[in-house]
């Protein structure tokens, strides 16, 4: 996997998060502020307006530059989770190329892993944890197994995002502003699950059309 | 949405300019990253006071950048907290040598991001985290109590010690101190609407409203029907009482925080409330504020704040302090 790559996803991502912003905006103002897809679009603008200077660094350089990029962005507490994301992926591959799944699943665990620090939220707590860390687990298991084409797998990623979203349904939240809501937060999916989940989807999507 | 507007994306920046230039006196506005600091830089060695927040709480903290109070304010976007290159442009602009004191609302993304700002800003630093809403269950289970009304005293009272010489620690030890001395609760009865949502941010039917709600509409303890002022008052100080649990004939400073969309004509009539409610809990009002200090845009609604004082508080609270949205002795 290139820089190139890199950008044409978040290209991806954009394009996803337009098509369901209004979903995303109305999670977010039942149990939250309803600004996360204000905020999201701030960082993708950020990032694309600097896509030329993006494109001349390798993959780790380009993702740190992403992470800063949007660590003084987006604001909330989706700046400094998104951007740790970005930021433990980029310290894990170094120089490195993407080049085989055990790299990127490492990578995105290494990231998984500096969310979770910054953010101090763990499976269960509704919030994008309960994406994020299943999906993580699951990738690196796949890959250690070995036994899948790349389609098999990214479906199966795919089907364990969606599983951690609707897993925030029916629990309270424990951390963000829904904690404050109480048991008014249950019956709703959490919002930042909701965009792990499509991010995930679009990034599984856009590769098992690739080569 | 009717709102005085050029484009949606020009709000922040806009307002940001027409304040620089309304109190050119006081402050001074720097973009790109957004920080507000003094007009004039304050005393070689003196701890310099930083905080910040999402926009839309104005004049919180913006407008308590001055002598007697904060060095510099970071404004985020509306409602979302600022981005820690903010903090620490800020925290270089206006360190004097004494060290920086941030001062944060206990909400997560605000944590967060003071947070990262500390951990890469290179210049001695420590945190005083405010969290004086009791509508929210303080407990290992939740984000814990949000940082509302409460924080601008904790603004006055440290940056007064800071400008009379105290040390980074000693500022940091009164400024948490004040913390553990305040208590707020609030109640909206509509709700307001960001700029770039275009709509409110929650419905309320117009019998109701939302007690304990927070700073950005965000859902509090519960919802009810609306109430006569003196009972609405009595669940907010009675709550507020009941965890700060004051000595009989225990002095405090009363204030009562207007959410953007409430004249002070019932501001002043909440506080007539609350002045009945404390007398009949024996505790006496020394000191007093009623305005619109911490707002959420356009909310209607209001908080009350009360604030256990001592001798040290006292001292603080009466020092002179020169401000755009406070200033009094001189």
């Amino acid at each position: 996997m290139s820089t190139e790559i890199i950008l044409q996803i978040i290209h991806e991502v954009q394009k996803a998060y337009e098509a369901n912003a209004s979903e995303i905006e109305k999670l977010d103002q039942a149990i939250g502020d309803g600004d996360h897809v204000i905020n999201m679009r701030r960082g993708m603008r950020a990032i694309l307006e600097i896509e030329a200077q993006l494109g001349s660094l390798n993959p780790g350089d380009a993702l740190n530059k992403i992470g800063m990029t949007l660590l003084s962005s987006i604001g909330g507490a989706a700046g400094p989770l998104f951007a740790s994301m970005f930021m433990g992926m980029a310290k894990a591959l170094g120089s490195d190329h993407m080049d085989d799944g055990k790299t990127v699943a490492k990578m995105f665990s290494a990231g998984v892993e500096m969310v979770k620090q910054r953010g101090k939220a763990d499976i269960g707590d509704k919030t994008m944890m309960d994406v994020l860390i299943p999906v993580s687990n699951l990738f690196s298991e796949l890959v250690l197994k070995n036994n899948l084409s790349k389609n098999e797998m990214l479906q199966k990623l795919m089907d364990e995002a969606e599983g951690g979203m609707l897993s925030t349904k029916d629990i309270a939240a424990t951390k963000g502003r829904a904690s404050y809501l109480g048991d008014r937060a249950k019956g709703h999916i959490d919002p930042g699950a909701k965009s792990c989940q499509l991010i995930i989807f679009t990034i599984c999507d856009y590769l098992m059309n690739q080569e | 949405m009717k709102k005085f507007i050029n484009h949606v994306d020009d709000v922040l920046t806009e307002s940001l300019n027409g304040f620089g230039l309304s109190h050119s006196d006081i402050l001074k506005i720097h973009l790109n990253p957004n920080f507000i600091t003094r007009a004039d830089k304050s005393k070689e060695g003196k701890v310099s006071l930083i905080s910040g927040g999402g926009s839309g709480h104005e004049p919180l903290h913006g407008g308590f950048v001055g002598y007697g109070m904060l060095d510099a304010a970071c404004p985020g976007q509306i409602f979302t907290s600022p981005t820690p290159d903010q903090m620490i442009s800020a925290a270089q602009a206006v360190d004097n040598g004494g060290g920086i004191l941030f001062i944060v609302k206990n909400y997560s993304g605000d944590l967060m991001n003071f947070e990262m700002a500390s951990e890469m800003l290179g210049i001695e630093n420590v945190t005083v985290l405010v969290n004086d809403d009791v509508a929210v269950e303080d407990s290992s289970f939740t984000t814990g109590r949000r940082g509302v009304a409460g924080t601008m005293i904790v603004e006055k009272i440290a940056g007064s010690a800071a400008e009379a010489g105290a040390s980074l620690a000693e500022c940091k030890e009164l400024g948490d101190h004040v913390n553990k001395m305040t208590a707020s609760m609030g109640v909206a009865f509509t709700s307001c609407t960001v700029p770039a949502a275009g709509k409110p941010t929650f419905e309320i039917a117009h019998d109701e409203m939302e007690i304990g709600v927070g700073i950005h509409g965000e859902p509090g303890r519960r919802r009810e029907k609306t109430k006569s002022a003196d009972e609405i008052t009595r669940d907010l100080v009675d709550t507020i009482l009941e965890d700060l649990k004051p000595d009989n004939n225990a002095e405090v400073l009363l204030h009562v925080n207007g959410f953007g969309g409430t004249p002070l004509m019932e501001l002043y009539l909440l506080f007539n409330s609350a002045a009945k409610e404390l007398g009949e809990n024996k505790v006496k009002i020394s000191r007093s504020l009623v305005g619109n200090y911490t707002t959420s845009l356009e909310m209607a609604g209001a908080s009350i704040t009360i604030c256990k004082l001592d001798e040290k508080i006292i001292e603080h609270w009466d020092s002179p302090v020169h401000t755009a949205a406070l200033r009094w002795g001189m």
